[in-house]
């Protein structure tokens, strides 16, 4: 989209005019500063101490500190100033930031294992859906399958299903099988919600690759496999990896099925973050950090996605 | 699907120099697995596990829905009990309340929605510089966890810490304390509407400007030469030629909001009172905190049922863009 951007200026009639540009211009930068303050907001909260994140009125010139982190990855008690004097000195920089607060850190807090969870989880379900993606997008690509139309709306309704009512039923049965709070349990769910979008998107993908690679390799003696392998999938390279961070990214944002399956064991970060509490309610410098922690890697990928972002949010249907 | 031709039955098989059809079937047939095979190998793993982890369970949620089945006394006999848990579904005003609820929610978020993001995409076609990353920055809110968005916003809205209230006060005068955006029966349906908003607007203008983008600069030209107005060529070529990406956004967004959980979850819990409790949040509640399984399956199959509906329209839509 850039390319064809800075190249469209031959045509005359259809070019804006520069005043129209510069009005345009002006708004849209306004809508993205406005769209982008809350994001600023919360990135900023997370260096706040407690007091100014709740500070009336708000503060937005403050003294930055990363209490909030500190908060984030540990578990802290309260102990009276007398009880922190006949400590042995702090031995990190973080244990003298909580013991400024008459604190001492007693342990570490959940938010490791819940990351770890999000990671597992996420990439576990997107290598199993891309995999079985793949194989069935190329098969509707390339085979004549017996209603190959209403297989795959079947397959795309199943990701439209409202996810609280999907949830009743998997909650009974996972009870009967044991994967409630399971990582396992929560992997072939996800898996199951992203392979739709993955046949969908990859079948587009390999229906852009030319008919003709294979013939020719299939000619020289290629089982239909090996072509597969050698010619088809190093075609597709771009079109898996961006269903991949598609998949990944629904995985890593999911909460309803999260919040209604897990407890604890194979809980995600998505319903962690909103209860993390510190003394009296939100511990919002805290909530702020895992936010941005949660958040940086989404953004990152969007900019990478950027390309094939309209694919992604369409099923495949749009493509430039 | 028109690309759905085989090796079988090649439509631009014979590359000159290169083979025959009947030349490559052979050579296929001797090296490994037939073609037919191979389809079904492929298909079937993801054909079985949505079996398995959507249809079976549904299934099961259907024989569910018949039955009085409450998880939390779970003591009591299991009966069927017909057609009683439906029944009761539609004769309860409550649940009538919560559907319009989500209708209003659905009706002004996506209405709202297109009127943002379109206009948004027909200022970013102007093709200004830098236009492409101030697009990406807009369009950072849909790729957030609805939860966590729904979550910051808490802290966004609060009424006397929050910026929000803060930045109101600034421009109108009103004391920032003095109304709450969540908190308060009039306000918090359009609390809803707004993050809702600054989250999907931005995907009703990616869309969109891939549907202005579609019309070719010939139909403006020849306009122009014809000396249409501006005011008509958008009203006779750039709204119409966009109106099938424009279903494609609402559709997929009426689907989406009408089974809204996450973001309102977390932003209001379905309050005040009952404000904001949208028909998945109630479900949730009959579902997972009375545990009233059987009456929350029924109804799980009423919003099934809604949604299939939207989705084979919404796929018919995909269908007739694809083959712009």
């Amino acid at each position: 989209m850039t390319a064809a951007a800075t190249k469209s200026t031959a045509h005359s009639i259809v070019e804006a005019s520069p005043r129209a540009k510069a009005f345009a211009s002006g708004l849209v930068i306004l809508y993205a500063v406005i769209t982008i303050l809350p994001l600023l907001w919360i990135v900023a909260t997370a260096f706040k101490s407690q007091s100014d994140a709740i500070a009336y009125p708000p503060k937005v010139i403050f003294e930055p500190t990363l209490e909030g982190y500190v908060n984030l990855f540990t578990v802290r008690t309260r102990q009276t100033p007398d009880f922190i004097a006949k400590l042995p000195p702090p031995q990190t920089w973080y244990d003298k930031l909580v013991r400024q607060r008459d604190m001492v850190i007693a342990g570490p807090s959940k938010v490791v294992p819940r990351f770890v969870n999000s990671l597992i989880i996420g990439f576990g379900s997107t290598f199993l859906a891309v995999f079985l993606g793949t194989l069935a997008a190329y098969a509707f690509s390339r085979f004549r399958i017996p209603l190959a139309d209403d297989l795959l709306f079947f397959i795309l309704s199943t990701r439209m299903m409202p996810p609280v009512a999907v949830a009743i039923p998997i909650y009974l049965m996972y009870r009967q099988l044991n994967l409630t709070d399971t990582r396992l349990g929560m992997i072939l769910l996800y898996t199951a919600v992203n392979v739709s979008l993955a046949v969908w998107l990859l079948k587009g993908f390999i229906d852009e690759i030319p008919r003709e690679y294979e013939e020719a390799a299939l000619v020289d003696g290629y089982t239909r496999l090996q072509a597969l392998r050698k010619v088809v999938l190093p075609q597709a390279v771009t079109g898996i990896a961006a269903t991949a961070i598609f998949c990944l990214i629904f995985s890593w944002n999911e909460y309803a099925f999260a919040v209604l399956l897990t407890s604890g064991e194979a809980q995600t970060m998505p319903p962690f973050i909103p209860f993390i509490i510190g003394e009296g309610g939100q511990d919002w410098p805290a909530v702020a950090a895992a936010t941005t922690l949660f958040v940086v890697p989404i953004v990152m990928f969007t900019v990478l996605l950027r390309k094939h972002l309209l694919r992604g949010i369409t099923f495949g249907a749009v493509r430039k | 699907m028109d690309t759905m031709t085989t090796i079988l039955q090649p439509d631009h098989a014979t590359i000159p120099g290169v083979s025959t059809p009947a030349k490559s079937r052979a050579a296929r047939r001797v090296h490994g697995l037939s073609d037919r095979t191979i389809a079904w190998l492929f298909v079937a793993p993801t054909i079985a596990l949505l079996l398995a982890i959507n249809i079976f369970p549904l299934i099961w949620m259907i024989r569910l829905s018949f039955t009085n089945l409450n998880l939390s006394m779970s003591y009591l006999p299991l009966r069927f009990v017909g057609l009683d848990n439906f029944s009761d579904i539609l004769n309860d005003e409550d649940v009538w309340f919560r559907l319009q609820t989500t209708a209003q929610f659905v009706i002004s978020s996506v209405a709202l929605q297109v009127v943002v993001g379109f206009g948004l995409a027909l200022l970013i076609n102007r093709q200004f510089r830098g236009h492409s990353f101030w697009t990406t920055i807009i369009l950072l809110p849909m790729m957030l966890s609805p939860a966590v968005v729904g979550n910051f916003w808490t802290l966004l809205l609060q009424p006397q810490i929050g910026p929000f209230n803060y930045l109101i006060s600034l421009f109108t005068g009103v004391p920032p304390s003095s109304f709450s955006m969540t908190g308060q029966v009039s306000l918090a349906p359009w609390t809803i509407v707004l993050v809702d908003t600054w989250m999907w607007a931005p995907y009703v203008m990616l869309i969109c400007l891939a549907g202005l983008r579609s019309i070719p600069d010939y139909i403006y030209e020849a306009a122009e030469v014809d000396r249409a107005s501006a005011w008509r060529q958008f009203w006779s070529i750039t709204l119409p030629m966009t109106v099938p990406f424009l279903m494609l956004a609402v559709l997929f967004r009426a689907i989406e909001n009408f089974k809204m959980f996450d973001m309102v979850n977390l932003l209001t819990s379905g309050g005040p009172g009952s404000t904001t409790e949208l028909v998945s949040i109630s479900l949730k509640r009959a579902a997972f905190e009375k545990w009233r399984t059987g009456y929350s399956s029924a109804l799980a199959i009423i919003l099934f049922v809604t949604v299939f509906g939207a989705a084979n329209i919404y796929v018919k839509t995909l269908n007739k863009v694809k083959q712009r």
